[in-house]
């Protein structure tokens, strides 16, 4: 035992425990990344950049009794062209009024609509750009697609001060829409909850009956043993294959509407019931078996024990499962595009078995399509779904902390 | 209609159990008789005899296929009350009302259970049944061996070899990268970390497990595979945009945190009194480390990988938004290769007629793909059950 | 040194001193766990080349100051140790001395066998490889070997070294616990409660080799059973809730104690 013999000893030591440390930094920074690189992406979706309009509401082009109708795109048009006098050539009127996006008429008439008195008077309008002057005026001139010209319209407006940033609440009250400028998650989130309403009230009575069962009724026998083998194999089964059975079995064979929030819930509740069974029993068996033997032994039947002593007190667990459980089905993606969910539905579903989107495929179609100002609203949607889903696991763990019982 | 019915449905359950209950009270009241089970169960007993009947008729009756005409509702108050009216009579003293509502019990638990191996089967059959149409069209020869995959282009050929060698190729590098980062990130956490850098660091694994895959798509697609290209373009090489090792460092990272949290329960399982003799010897921690607990807990530690794998090779929105779609044989992960997983999406993805060959393919990709992840995770879960019983 | 002779003079009385030299030195020892108060002011000398046991009730901190002695309760958080402990001299909780190889010197046997998922040659070989003991393979053969002979275990699996430790019965684990400890060439050797997972014929067999083998080295052993430190021990050491109560020779403690406890306890009025 050498003096050198031992520093290498002590060398190699600190070595590996150095690589230990340097493995989880990565891991963290990558996480880290992650969420930076997504947050920046999407930042400028939830400021949605406008002009300010000085809009005379002509009697002529928009009549009180046929509001609906009223000619708002060429008001906006108009009121746009009047802030460059000096323009003259026709294409470039054109790409002046076309900086303006196609909802900032729709917009205007919905104002008009709520306050017809205002028909006849001037007002001041924030009409929504188009996206790629949004982009633009983000900082993103080269991909934003605007010729020099466009570009220093543009420009001309800021100098002016007229350029307006709104925090974008149409980003949640709007449906999906071609133009990303309109784009919004309202859809989506409506056949996320309708699914995962589904899906809750399916899976959770199912696997708390089934864990209470199999936990506490079942004799030990080859059945018994089949089934939790079965259990633990699905657990682990990849998620696309429910997409399968979904399609083979709920579509083709029951014929259920595809793409709707009834068959979604029904595979998702398929895919989350073996979590909530695992949890479930072992939040049941976690109970001291000396509290059902105390209630035995007062002459409860084993029902009787199970249903009013272990199984409450099993509860807290068995919710935290449930959260867990829940919170993975939100995030799924691609059982739901097995079943169809992969069209462009523009309007909120009302029922369940309306063809819906839900929030992760939202993300998926929104992050294939060509045009570029869709990287941010896919950016700003996944910041949405982690939002959602770290609040369910916030819960879940303070539901952990507050009723956990250390027995 | 279907409103209705479940209004029906929901009066005759609370009318069985007052019915039942006032009844079974009466019989108290007079002091004359005493009651095996409380008045409740008597209630209950009724209630769930009437919601059974009225709920069986109703869906019997929307199989048979007239869900929307007033047969319904009429078949469901029918054999409801007829079976509130039928078990009534037997209320009495001795009638063991609680015994046959806890049979009754029993009988729902079980059949919940039943949901999870009527999910296995309805799985195996549906993937099956259309895995047999395929292979009726497509010999299983030519599939297993096939080495080109072109099921859109006519003539189609449905070689899997491909798809095999893509599906490996990404996920060896997410287990490259995943393997040595979760095994040393367990190590550090159960030998070395302080309960206080214990508690941070393993919710922060726990949000990276956490991440939708769709998400962790966007993000090797759009920042890591073009950050990747620039990268290899720099050092003068031809990186694909969709490459593989994209694709399969991403995974890697997402699959990090379940070889870290399986390996650290492994670790942890090490008995402490091994530890302790190899400290009084005179070992360092490290040595300790790898020379005394990480070959006990080798047996854990090599089923966590291959439950790492399973999982690598079932994902799938990670690869579809990463990775190719050209079914290319290449061994190399800077070229663009595609998955199984993938060619099961994007073939059921959109219309298709189930008759076609196209479409059977993914299912016979899927039942592949089963059958896989299945005997993998069998043999994890042998392994691990086998290292657990040498030690308790 | 002068100083702590004529302590121990007094304590032992000069005909065992003449025989043995002091190997442990422990001064006003404290011992806590956390906020529990182990071992209270404990001072004793440990003679070298002798059998000395601890004996007394459970839970009165005889494994916790044998722990202090190869510095085990390092590995347990919360544990604080004031006072001096001197092997040879030299402190053993001076923050320049090198617990790694304190412990190649100071060698330890648990109360349940914990041989390594090894083969048998790997469990004794382990301690002189990590030490660097061995300068060539034939070295090592040799370490190994004589270690299972001085454990006498080697006759018993000399055709099987190969064969996992863990295969072998309870008596002939903790004697390849003690092979492997006496590989890496100790001076002490401790020892917790080695025999109360044994079978009787097994602790006999243990006796037996602790007595060959006290020639050579500072044995402290831990017991519960005190016909095995009458059998085992030249000088035994009393303890009762954390005090060092009375500790000399080992004929003379179970004959003539001169405490009432020390009495109690021979007599079996408590523990």
């Amino acid at each position: 035992m050498t003096d050198a013999f031992i520093a290498k000893r002590y060398r190699s030591e600190r070595m590996f425990r150095a690589y230990g440390a340097v493995a989880l930094a990565i891991a963290v920074l990558f996480l880290v990344y992650l969420m930076v690189d997504i947050a920046i992406k999407a930042w400028p979706t939830f400021f949605e950049k406008s002009v300010s309009l000085s809009i005379t509401l002509d009697p002529a082009k928009v009549d009180k009794a046929n509001l609906a109708q009223g000619d708002f795109s060429a008001l906006l048009k108009d009121a746009m062209r009047a802030q460059f006098p000096e323009v003259t050539e026709r294409a470039d009127k054109k790409q002046i009024a076309g900086l303006l996006s196609v909802g900032a008429a729709d917009d205007l008439r919905d104002l008009t609509v709520s306050d017809p008195a205002s028909i006849g008077t001037t007002i001041k309008v924030d009409a929504l750009l188009n996206d790629s002057a949004n982009l633009y005026l983000d900082g993103n001139v080269g991909s934003s697609g605007l010729d020099e010209k466009e570009q220093g319209f543009l420009n001309a407006l800021h100098g002016k001060g007229l350029i307006q940033s709104h925090f974008a609440i149409r980003f949640f009250t709007a449906g999906d829409s071609r133009e990303p400028e309109l784009s919004g998650l309202r859809g989506a989130i409506t056949g996320s909850l309708l699914t995962l309403l589904v899906t809750l009230s399916l899976s959770v009575p199912l696997g708390i009956a089934a864990a209470v069962y199999l936990e506490e009724f079942a004799p030990k026998n080859k059945w018994t043993e089949l089934i939790e083998v079965n259990i633990n194999n699905l657990a682990a089964v990849p998620s696309i294959i429910f997409g399968l059975l979904g399609l083979a079995v709920f579509i083709n064979f029951f014929g259920l509407p595809r793409s709707a929030p009834l068959v979604g819930g029904l595979v998702l509740a398929l895919l989350v019931l073996p979590t909530i069974i695992i949890a479930s029993r072992a939040a049941l068996n976690a109970v001291p078996p000396s509290i059902k033997e105390a209630a035995l032994g007062v002459g409860a039947s084993h029902q009787q024990a199970v249903f009013h002593h272990v199984l409450p007190l099993a509860l807290p667990g068995i919710l935290t499962g449930t959260i867990l459980g829940v919170a993975r089905a939100l995030g799924e993606t691609a059982p739901l595009l097995m079943i169809g969910m992969v069209a462009f539905i523009v309007d909120v579903p009302k029922g369940f078995t309306e063809a819906a989107t839900v929030l992760p495929v939202q993300i998926y179609l929104w992050s294939d399509l060509p045009e570029v100002a869709f990287q941010s609203r896919t950016a700003a949607a996944i910041i949405v779904l982690l939002l959602i889903l770290f609040s369910f696991n916030a819960v879940a763990i303070y539901l952990r902390k507050h009723f956990e019982r250390r027995w | 209609m279907a409103a209705w019915t479940l209004i029906i449905i929901a009066v005759l359950t609370v009318a069985g159990y007052i019915v039942g209950r006032t009844r079974a009270q009466a019989l108290v009241q007079g002091g004359t008789t005493s009651l095996h089970s409380l008045p409740s169960y008597h209630g209950l007993l009724l209630a769930s005899m009437g919601f059974a009947a009225a709920a069986l008729a109703a869906l019997v009756v929307s199989l048979v296929g007239s869900p929307n005409t007033l047969l319904m509702p009429a078949a469901a108050s029918l054999l409801g009350s007829a079976a509130i009216a039928a078990t009534y009579p037997r209320i009495s003293g001795s009638f063991r009302a609680r015994n046959s509502f806890e049979s009754l019990v029993k009988v729902v638990l079980i059949a919940c259970s039943a949901v999870a191996i009527l999910t296995t089967i309805g799985i195996v059959f549906s993937v099956l049944f259309e895995s047999i149409a395929f292979f009726r069209e497509v010999s299983p020869f030519e599939f297993l061996f096939g080495t080109h995959w072109a099921p859109t282009s006519t003539p189609a050929s449905f070689g899997f070899i491909p798809l095999l060698v893509g599906t490996l190729l990404i996920t060896l590098v997410a287990i490259l990268v995943a393997g040595p980062l979760g095994l040393l990130s367990a190590i550090y956490m159960a030998e070395y970390a302080s309960r206080n850098l214990r508690s941070v660091l393993k919710p922060l694994l726990e949000i990276l497990a956490g991440v939708p895959t769709v998400v962790l798509g966007f993000f090797a697609a759009l920042t890591v595979a073009p950050l990747i290209r620039n990268t290899g373009e720099g050092f003068g090489l031809a990186v694909a945009s969709e490459s593989a090792l994209a694709a399969g460092l991403v995974m890697g990272m997402m699959i990090v945190p379940l070889i870290s949290s399986l390996s650290d329960d492994i670790i942890n399982s090490v008995p402490q009194a091994l530890r302790d003799g190899s400290y009084a010897l005179g070992a360092t921690r490290s040595e300790t480390i790898k020379r005394v607990v990480l070959p006990a807990a080798l047996p854990g530690i090599v089923s966590a990988f291959m439950l790492a794998i399973s999982r690598a090779i079932g994902e799938t929105m990670i690869v579809v938004m990463a990775a190719g779609l050209a079914a290319n044989l290449s061994f190399n992960p800077l070229t663009a290769v595609t998955t199984i997983t993938v060619q099961i999406a994007t073939l059921l993805v959109g219309d298709q007629e189930f008759d076609s060959a196209k479409t059977l393919s993914a299912f016979a990709l899927g039942f592949v793909l089963f059958c896989f992840t299945l005997i993998l995770n069998y043999v994890a879960l042998r392994t691990v059950q086998k290292y657990r019983e040498q030690y308790d | 040194m002068d100083a702590s002779i004529k302590k121990v003079k007094s304590i032992l009385g000069p005909r065992i001193l003449n025989q043995r030299d002091v190997k442990i030195i422990a001064k006003d020892v404290n011992v806590y766990y956390g906020e529990k108060h182990a071992i209270k002011h404990l001072s004793i000398d440990i003679p070298d080349r002798a059998v000395s046991a601890f004996i007394g009730p459970s839970g009165c901190g005889k494994s916790t100051f044998l722990r202090t002695i190869n510095r085990m309760n390092d590995t347990i958080p919360g544990c604080r140790v004031t006072g001096d402990i001197l092997v040879d001299g030299k402190d053993i909780y001076d923050r320049s001395l090198d617990v790694v190889q304190l412990r190649a010197k100071v060698g330890m046997v648990f109360q349940k066998p914990n041989p390594f998922p090894k083969s048998i040659f790997e469990n004794v070989a382990y301690g002189p490889r990590i030490h660097g003991i061995a300068k060539s393979k034939t070295d090592l053969e040799e370490i190994v070997v004589n270690s299972l002979k001085k454990a006498g275990l080697f006759e018993e699996v000399k055709d099987r070294l190969d064969h996992p430790g863990t295969g072998l019965s309870g008596g002939q684990q903790q004697r390849l616990c003690i092979a492997r400890a006496i590989a890496v060439n100790p001076e002490i050797i401790l020892m917790d409660e080695p025999c109360s997972a044994l079978d009787p014929i097994a602790s006999a067999r243990i006796e037996e080799l602790i007595d060959e083998i006290r020639q050579n080295y500072c044995i402290i052993i831990v017991t519960h059973s005190m016909q095995q430190a009458a059998r085992v021990s030249q000088l035994t050491a009393f303890f009762h809730l954390g005090d060092l109560v009375e500790f000399g020779d080992t004929d003379n403690m179970f004959s003539t104690p001169r405490d009432k406890r020390t009495q109690d306890y021979i007599t079996g009025r408590f523990g």
